[in-house]
C-alpha cells in the first residue's frame, strides 16, 4: 500500500512538471498553430542555464531562476522572430520540420557548451524528507508541485486577467478578428513563444533538481505529445489534466506492468494511450472539434 | 546552324516519356556507366564503398517516405521503425526459417507494408498534426517491441543476420553488396516512377492537393491513404532488410525517431513531391555527416576538442541544414536542380 502511495506521489510530481511543459506546447499551438518539436529542448537550456549560474558563478538559487526566465523569455522571441515568422502560411509539415530542426541545432549547440555528463543541482531545497504518517516525501517533491501549481494558477489568472493574456486568447479564437481589434498578431506570437520557453525552463530548474541535467531532458519534449492529445491540443485546462494523468500512469505502469515486460514500460505506455485516444476521441477531453465545411 | 532552343513535344507520346530528351538519356546513360564503373575504381576503398552502399539504402527507403508525405501528404514519424521491422523479419525469416535471401526481401517488405498499413488506420480520421503525432506514437511502441521481444529481435543485443546470397553468390563484402544495391535501387527508383503515374499515383496526388475535392470527384480515401501507407513501408521493408543483410548485426538504436526524423528531413530537402528529388535529398543527407567527419579530422590536429564534440556539431549541422532549407529554398534540390535544367533547355537564348 505504502508503495502504491509512493509512486502515485513521485507520479504527481511528474506529472505537474509535464503539466508545465504542455502547458507552453499548447500555448504555441493555440496561439500560432504550431507543433513545437523543440519544447525538450527549451526545458533543457532552462535546467543548464539556472545551474550554470548557480554553480560556476554562485549566485543564489532566486536570482539564478528569475535571471534563467528571462534568459528564456529573450530566447522565446529571438526564436520566434528568426525562424518561426519566416514560416507563416507554409504548410503543416515544413513547420513541424522546422521545429524538428530547431530541436536538433539546440541540443547540439547545448551538448557543445555544456558537454555530455550528468550534472547534479546543489541541494537546494531542504534535503530532510518529510513524513505524512509513514510516508516519506522528499522536499524537493514538494517544491516542485507547489512551484507547477503556482505557475499554473498564474498562467491561468494571467490569460483570464491581464490584456496581453485576452489578447492572446483571442488571437488563438480568430486571428482575423483579433487583428481588426488593433491586437499585433506578431507582437503575440512573439509572446507566445516566450512564455512557452519560460514554462519549459521553469519545468526544467525543477526537474534538475530532482533528477540531475543531462542531454536525455529533452526527451520530455516528446512525453508531452500523449498529455497534449489526451487533454485536447488547444485546451490549457486539458494540457495541465493531461499532463498529471500521463504522469500518473506512468507511475502506475512502472509498477504494475514492468514486472511483465522487464521494464521500460514507462516509455511505451503512454504511448499507447495516445493511440487510443487519437482513435477513440481525435480532439481529447476538452479539444474543439473541427468540423469542415465545403 | 539551325541550333533548336527549348524543348517542343509534338506527340502524346513524347511528353509523357519517362525520359523526355535525348539529353537526358545521354546524361542517364553516362551516370549509369559511372555507377557501374564506380566500384571497380575505388575497390580499395572500403570506407567510400560503405558510404555508397548507405546511400542506396536511404534512397530506397526515402523514396518510400516520398510516396506516403510527398505524393500523399501523409506525415510519418515512424519510417525509421518501419525499416526495422523490414530488418528484423528479414533477419528472422532468413536465420530460423532458412527461406531464400529473395524471398525474406519481399517477404519482409509485405509484412512491414502491413505494419505500416495498421498504424495507417488512424489516417482516416486524423490530419498533418495529429497524424504526425500518431505516427510518432508508432515509433516509440515498435521501438519498444524491439527491444522487448527477445525471442524473435534479440533484444538490444542485436540479431546476427547471414549476408545475401542469390543462386550460388554471396554479397558479403562492400564491393559485391554494391551490386546488389545498385540493382535494387534502380528497380526501386523505375517502379516509384512508374507508380506516381499510374492510377494510385495520380490519386495519391489528388488526396495530397485537396482531399475533399479528391473524394467527390470518387477516390476512395481510406483505400488509398491505406495504399500509399502500404507502399511506403514496402519500400521502408525492402530497405531495412537490405540494411540488415548488409551490416550483419541488427540493433534497435539503427532504427530510432532520429532516423525517422533523418528520412523526413531527406525528403524536405530534395524535395517532396519529386522522385529526382529524392534520390538528391538521399545523396545530400547521408554524404553531409560523412563530409563533415573529413573536415574535422582536417582540423583536429589544431582542434582537438572537436573529436569530442562532432556528435554536437554533426546535430546542429543537421537542424540548421534543416532550417536553411526550409526558409530559403521550401521546395528542396529538385526545384534548384529544375532551375538550373530550364536555363540550360532556353539556352543560348535563356530570356
Amino acid at each position: 500500500m505504502e508503495s502504491i502511495l509512493q509512486s502515485l506521489i513521485s507520479g504527481i510530481v511528474v506529472g505537474s512538471i509535464y503539466a508545465l511543459i504542455a502547458l507552453g506546447f499548447v500555448l504555441i499551438y493555440k496561439s500560432t498553430a504550431v507543433i513545437n518539436f523543440a519544447q525538450g529542448e527549451l526545458l533543457m537550456f532552462g535546467a543548464y542555464l539556472c545551474l550554470t549560474l548557480v554553480v560556476v558563478l554562485q549566485v543564489p538559487f532566486w536570482l539564478a531562476f528569475l535571471g534563467t526566465l528571462i534568459a528564456a523569455a529573450l530566447l522565446g522571441f529571438f526564436l520566434e522572430r528568426l525562424f518561426l515568422r519566416p514560416m507563416i502560411g507554409e504548410p503543416a509539415i515544413s513547420i513541424i520540420m522546422l521545429t524538428i530542426g530547431l530541436a536538433s541545432l539546440m541540443q547540439g549547440i547545448i551538448h557543445m557548451t555544456w558537454g555530455s555528463e550528468t550534472r547534479v543541482y546543489p541541494a537546494i531545497f531542504p534535503v530532510e524528507p518529510l513524513r505524512f504518517g509513514g510516508m516519506v516525501v522528499s522536499q524537493v517533491y514538494l517544491y516542485s508541485v507547489l512551484f507547477a501549481v503556482v505557475c499554473l494558477i498564474l498562467f491561468n489568472l494571467f490569460f483570464r486577467y491581464s490584456s496581453s493574456g485576452i489578447a492572446m486568447r483571442a488571437v488563438a479564437n480568430d486571428q482575423q478578428a483579433a487583428q481588426s481589434m488593433g491586437i499585433s498578431i506578431k507582437k503575440i506570437f512573439a509572446i507566445a513563444w516566450a512564455i512557452a520557453a519560460v514554462v519549459a525552463g521553469v519545468g526544467g530548474i525543477l526537474i534538475g533538481n530532482i533528477n540531475g541535467v543531462n542531454a536525455s531532458l529533452s526527451s520530455f519534449g516528446l512525453k508531452v505529445f500523449p498529455a497534449v492529445i489526451l487533454g485536447g491540443l488547444d485546451s490549457i485546462p486539458g494540457a495541465i489534466l493531461g499532463g498529471f494523468i500521463i504522469g500518473l500512469l506512468e507511475a502506475l505502469s512502472g509498477m504494475y506492468l514492468d514486472p511483465l515486460f522487464e521494464g521500460g514500460s514507462k516509455e511505451v505506455v503512454p504511448f499507447v494511450i495516445l493511440v487510443v485516444v487519437l482513435m477513440i476521441k481525435p480532439y481529447g477531453l476538452f479539444g474543439t472539434e473541427e468540423i469542415e465545411k465545403i | 546552324m539551325a541550333v533548336k532552343c527549348g524543348v517542343f513535344k509534338t506527340t502524346y507520346r513524347d511528353d509523357e516519356a519517362i525520359w523526355q530528351t535525348k539529353v537526358s538519356k545521354f546524361w542517364l546513360a553516362l551516370l549509369l556507366i559511372a555507377l557501374l564503373a564506380f566500384p571497380f575504381v575505388f575497390q580499395g576503398s572500403r570506407y567510400l564503398l560503405y558510404v555508397v552502399n548507405s546511400v542506396f539504402i536511404a534512397v530506397i527507403a526515402a523514396i518510400g517516405l516520398n510516396i506516403l508525405t510527398g505524393f500523399t501528404g501523409q506525415i510519418s514519424l515512424g519510417h525509421g521503425a518501419f525499416m526495422g521491422v523490414g530488418a528484423y523479419c528479414s533477419g528472422y525469416f532468413m536465420t530460423t526459417l532458412g527461406m531464400p535471401f529473395l524471398v525474406c526481401v519481399v517477404a519482409a517488405g509485405c509484412v512491414t507494408a502491413i505494419v505500416g498499413m495498421i498504424f495507417g488506420i488512424p489516417s482516416l480520421r486524423l490530419k498533418g498534426l495529429y497524424l504526425a503525432i500518431a505516427t510518432l506514437a508508432a515509433q516509440v511502441i515498435l521501438e519498444f517491441v524491439f527491444v522487448r521481444w527477445r525471442g524473435v529481435t534479440g533484444g538490444s543485443q542485436g540479431m546476427l543476420v547471414p549476408p545475401a546470397s542469390i543462386g550460388g553468390l554471396t554479397f558479403n563484402s562492400d564491393f559485391k553488396f554494391y551490386f546488389l544495391a545498385l540493382a535494387f535501387t534502380i528497380l526501386t527508383v523505375m517502379i516509384a516512377k512508374n507508380i506516381v503515374r499510374t492510377k494510385p499515383g495520380r490519386a495519391f496526388m489528388a488526396i495530397r492537393d485537396r482531399y475533399i475535392s479528391a473524394e467527390i470527384i470518387g477516390v476512395p480515401l481510406f483505400q488509398y491513404k491505406l495504399i500509399s501507407f502500404g507502399i511506403s513501408s514496402f519500400y521502408a521493408g525492402v530497405a531495412g532488410s537490405l540494411w540488415g543483410h548488409y551490416i550483419g548485426i541488427i540493433t534497435p538504436e539503427h532504427f530510432n525517431v532520429m532516423i525517422s526524423i533523418q528520412y523526413l528531413s531527406m525528403i524536405i530537402i530534395g524535395g517532396l513531391g519529386s522522385i529526382h528529388g529524392t534520390i538528391m535529398g538521399a545523396v545530400f543527407m547521408t554524404l553531409l555527416p560523412e563530409v563533415l567527419r573529413v573536415i574535422s579530422g582536417l582540423f583536429s590536429g589544431q582542434y582537438p576538442v572537436l573529436v569530442n564534440i562532432f556528435g554536437a556539431i554533426r546535430e546542429s549541422v543537421f537542424g540548421l541544414v534543416i532550417i536553411l532549407f526550409l526558409i530559403f529554398e521550401p521546395d528542396g534540390l529538385a526545384a534548384r536542380w529544375k532551375t538550373i535544367q530550364n536555363y540550360w533547355k532556353l539556352w543560348p537564348f535563356s530570356y
